[in-house]
């Protein structure tokens, strides 16, 4: 038997905050080893560069045109904020590791997992969400074409697929069906609903997206 | 995830400031696409950490492809912060270089390569179970010993011999850039240097250690690859087409004169703990005329020193068909077997 690589228990992992205070800390500790030959300059830049947290700091983030502002800790992920802080919940939290889609939200109109970017990272850039897609009484097609050709089972991997395809088409309105599907390669389906979807994509690229 | 100061400088020189000459109390973020993983598993848990994604100098963000005039030395400059999806739909690159595009184009999925750059491709960590799993103190995390020589091994090394960590080298990108002849221009507390990328991975066996040589104020600003007209390829033996490292990968480039193939680069990705040279296999090709025999032949040369752990005896084989397609598909041949 080759011996156990877990340890009896835990040694207790440190969340000490190391800086405290307010929200903005000035990198000015522990910046220098010694016997380091950083010139007086880049130690002065380093000071001149504040820091963000660890206590909650205020995020502003463009999520489907609107601005809104909440006060997060930097560890919050864009997926959580977005679900968590600004009750935005289409974008869905599965895996958490960057290898599902769950999550998928259009960052700059390209897609990207939610779940593997800091909230802090995404303000100032364009985020589109599940939300944006009915609009004024208006379901956008791709999301139509799901309901139509019943591309759901459980429903929990729609709204990333949903965006990954909206993607797709924003970007290439007469991409063909086999280029739909390859931009679908970073989302998975555990009801298995391909078929049905490629039923969807295809009256979808028929229709010129 | 523990929780942390968060830092955007906008020049690389104010980022080296701000990391600590010590691994471990702080990171640098890219895409994010390893970090976060790490932070969230407890692995890595930095007190600071410094993003990249706010540093305004077009030698790290843009890629740049110089006029190539024939018999002028020319040289591709791809900043460490361009996106994987970026490189890997490049029309310039994809005809110069299909080892690395093609290597880009396959990594993750979509998602991760819009997010993932070139800099985290190259100095992500490795993707040993044991390592990232919070609770095992292996050797790598300052334990005992490596729990992976007898236990669950199928995606380790095979190339082994004098490693006590067996991991392989997660880049996918990093076989194509060294048979490509690139190198590495970084920035840490003394200035820059230039590092050839044959010579940036190590591997490592402590806690103080990474998969890569650069000190922990060090930052890659950039990649070079020499324009030298070499045909190349990498070709890599995946179980699934996303969200998946390959098994193992073999990426060549070499001179096509007279029918005959010259400086033969052969590297090996996912086999062992670096990038693997396999030098047997370089010989045997120098020289010749690439045919399905030759090719056959140096995918056997390949495997020379293999020494492979309990279950990963199947990655021998896969060596052996990785280098022989990578030659063929560097040498213009139209395979069969291509999908
Ligand atoms: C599901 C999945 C599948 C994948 N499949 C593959 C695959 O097949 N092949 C493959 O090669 N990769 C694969 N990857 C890994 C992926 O390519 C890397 O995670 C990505 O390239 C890392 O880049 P990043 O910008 O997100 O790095 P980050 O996560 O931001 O950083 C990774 C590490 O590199 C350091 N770092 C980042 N930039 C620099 C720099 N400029 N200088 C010095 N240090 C730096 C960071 O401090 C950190 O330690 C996969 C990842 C996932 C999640
Ligand atoms: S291969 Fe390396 S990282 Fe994995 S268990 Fe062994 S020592 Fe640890
Ligand atoms: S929840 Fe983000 S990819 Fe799975
Ligand atoms: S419908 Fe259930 S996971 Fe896709």
């Amino acid at each position: 038997m080759p011996e156990s690589p877990h340890p009896p228990h835990k040694p207790g992992i440190s969340r000490r905050e190391f800086l405290s205070g307010t929200g903005l800390t000035a990198a000015a500790t522990a910046l220098i080893g010694p016997g380091e030959t950083l010139g007086q300059a880049d130690k002065a830049k380093a000071i001149a560069t504040p820091g963000f947290g660890p206590k909650p700091v205020a995020c502003e983030l463009t999520v489907n045109g609107t601005r809104i502002t909440v006060q997060i800790e930097p560890r919050v992920t864009l997926l959580d904020c977005l679900r968590h802080y600004m009750d935005v919940t289409g974008p869905k939290r599965v895996c958490d590791r960057g290898t599902c889609g769950a999550c998928t939200v259009l960052l700059n109109g390209k897609p990207i997992y939610a779940c593997t970017m800091l909230a802090l990272e995404a303000q100032g850039k364009n985020i589109e969400t599940p939300e944006s897609l009915y609009q004024d009484g208006q379901l956008h097609r791709v999301p139509a074409a799901f309901a139509q050709y019943d591309a759901q089972q459980c429903g929990f991997c729609t709204p990333g697929f949903v965006m990954a395809m909206k993607g797709c088409f924003d970007r290439n309105p007469k991409a063909t069906p086999a280029e739909v599907e390859r931009c679908l390669a970073g989302n998975i389906c555990r009801c298995g609903t391909y078929q049905q979807m490629r039923h969807a994509l295809r009256s979808l690229c028929q229709k010129g997206g | 995830m523990k929780n942390f100061t968060y830092y955007r400088p906008t020049t690389l020189e104010a980022a080296v400031a701000l990391l600590d000459s010590r691994w471990g109390t702080s990171e640098l973020l890219a895409g994010g696409t390893d970090l976060l993983d790490l932070q969230k598993e407890y692995v890595a848990q930095p007190d600071k950490v410094v993003s990249l994604n706010f540093v305004n100098d077009p030698i790290f963000t843009r890629i740049d492809v110089p006029q190539i005039l024939p018999g002028t030395k020319a040289q591709v400059s791809i900043g460490a912060g361009v996106k994987l999806a970026e490189i890997a739909e490049h029309a310039e690159l994809k005809k110069l270089f299909p080892a690395l595009t093609d290597a880009a184009a396959t990594i993750g999925g979509p998602q991760i390569r819009n997010m993932g750059t070139l800099g985290g491709n190259l100095c992500q960590r490795n993707r040993c179970w044991y390592f990232r799993d919070e609770f095992v103190q292996c050797l790598l995390k300052g334990g005992r010993k490596c729990y992976a020589t007898d236990g669950e091994n199928r995606y380790h090394a095979i190339f082994t011999r004098g490693h006590p960590c067996v991991i392989v080298n997660p880049s996918t990108l990093a076989p194509a850039l060294i048979a490509l002849g690139a190198s590495a221009e970084t920035v840490g507390p003394t200035g820059k240097r230039t590092l050839e990328l044959s010579k940036f991975f190590q591997a490592p066996s402590k806690p103080d250690q990474r998969e890569h040589v650069l000190v922990p104020n060090e930052i890659v600003v950039r990649v070079l690859i020499p324009v030298e007209g070499l045909r190349n390829a990498s070709y890599e033996v995946r179980h699934k087409h996303s969200w998946d490292w390959p098994l193992v990968q073999a990426a060549v480039a070499f001179r096509l004169s007279g029918g005959k193939a010259t400086d033969v680069r052969i590297i090996l990705g996912h086999v062992a703990p670096t990038p693997h040279i396999a030098t047997e296999a370089q010989k045997l090709v120098e020289g010749q005329t690439i045919t399905p025999e030759l090719a056959a032949k140096a995918g056997e040369a390949a495997t020379a020193g293999a020494a492979p752990l309990s279950q990963n005896g199947y990655k021998v084989q896969l060596v052996k068909v990785a280098v022989k397609r990578a030659l063929l598909l560097a040498s213009g041949a139209q395979p069969d077997w291509l999908l």
